[in-house]
């Protein structure tokens, strides 16, 4: 299953509930405001990483870019562009957008 | 593969639209097809053909317009939500067209992946 | 009907086609059009033969509280709404309990009956579906 989570994680829990709720072997995508959830110190940087053993964590890379952020990502963290946002929706069954 | 889309928020307030667009350029770009395309919610206000962007801004609604006249896609509005918000076939930009919630199931039921868009 | 269903004729487009679609309610009613405009298209959904569930998470969950009374605010409530799901063969209703706890809340506390998952079983459930729709 593929998660995307398009939030700040300082404007909503939407990531924890993500990270609660993600089997392992699934894949979590960021993006929007969600790829500030990538950063390193960010609030959300420990679940995250905690979370990098048994799932896949993708920011998308003109989010991050345009935000200014690139610098700042925690390592483990794959960036993938649009294309690559295409291909996890194909590679995993179904998606769920944490709104 | 064959992928659904649907979008829960207007033009320019949020990204969900922005987005969306990018990832259906994108799968298009792979030779993907796109079932359909269903506004939602305040998702419905990207059909109205009465926005004005900025000159150096870019024209979400046109955009839309554009892709489903250059790729076929369909752009459904839904028309619960639309009526509630004032788009009404006098209003619909080009390429969209309005119609009920069940073409969003369908879309589920017929395509490989539905992917929602929102806020 | 088919003005319901989008002039879809049921039967013939979708005859034999039968998916698992799950409705994820993440909202609390009222403080924005979610949750009543997700609950409209659960009820379109009726109308296509497939295996529908709903999962209440997070603020979701506050759909589902007792005793609402919308008067005050001049919105329509549409909490009875649920309780109508039956009606419509949408029997499986699952709230996460987490969230529940989280909020201060319990069964008793909800409109209808449902099913209390944990963590791991809302996961399985919700990674074992075809279709998320979430709200």
């Amino acid at each position: 299953m593929l998660h995307i989570v398009n939030k700040s994680p300082y404007q909503t829990r939407n990531l924890e509930s993500c990270l609660r709720l993600a089997k392992a072997g699934s894949a979590i995508l960021l993006i929007e405001d969600g790829v500030y959830a990538a950063t390193r110190d960010n609030i959300a940087a420990a679940g995250v990483k905690a979370a990098l053993g048994s799932v896949s964590v993708y920011a998308l890379s003109p989010d991050v870019e345009a935000r200014g952020v690139n610098n700042l990502l925690l390592d483990g963290v794959k960036l993938v562009d649009y294309g690559g946002f295409v291909d996890l929706v194909a590679e995993h069954a179904n998606t769920q957008s944490w709104l | 593969m064959k992928f659904g889309i649907m979008i829960s928020e207007g033009p320019y307030t949020h990204q969900a639209t922005d987005t969306a667009y990018q990832f259906v350029k994108a799968a298009l770009a792979k030779g993907h097809q796109i079932h359909r395309v269903f506004f939602y919610h305040d998702g419905v206000n990207n059909a109205t053909r009465l926005t004005e962007p900025p000159q150096d801004d870019r024209n979400i609604v046109n955009r839309w317009s554009k892709l489903a006249e250059e790729h076929g896609i369909d752009l459904v509005v839904c028309v619960a939500a639309a009526l509630r918000r004032g788009i009404l076939e006098e209003n619909l930009a080009k390429g969209f067209r309005i119609s009920g919630l069940g073409q969003l199931v369908e879309s589920g039921i017929q395509a490989d992946r539905l992917v929602v868009f929102g806020d | 009907m088919t003005e319901s269903t989008g002039g879809i004729e049921v039967e013939e487009e979708t005859a034999g086609r039968v998916k698992k679609f799950m409705f994820v309610n993440r909202k609390a009613p009222y403080g924005t059009i979610y949750a009543l405009e997700g609950l409209e298209v659960v009820l379109i959904s009726a109308a296509f033969d497939q295996d529908v569930s709903l999962a209440f998470v997070d603020d979701g969950v506050y759909e589902l509280v007792k005793g609402q009374a919308t008067k005050g605010i001049d919105v329509k409530n549409f909490s009875p709404t649920y309780r109508a799901l039956e009606g419509y063969d949408i029997e499986k209703l699952y709230v996460d309990a987490e969230s529940l706890k989280a909020r201060g809340l319990t069964e008793e506390n909800l409109i209808v009956p449902v099913e209390v998952l944990s963590n791991e079983e809302m996961a399985d459930l919700m990674a074992a579906q075809d279709v998320v729709i979430s709200f």
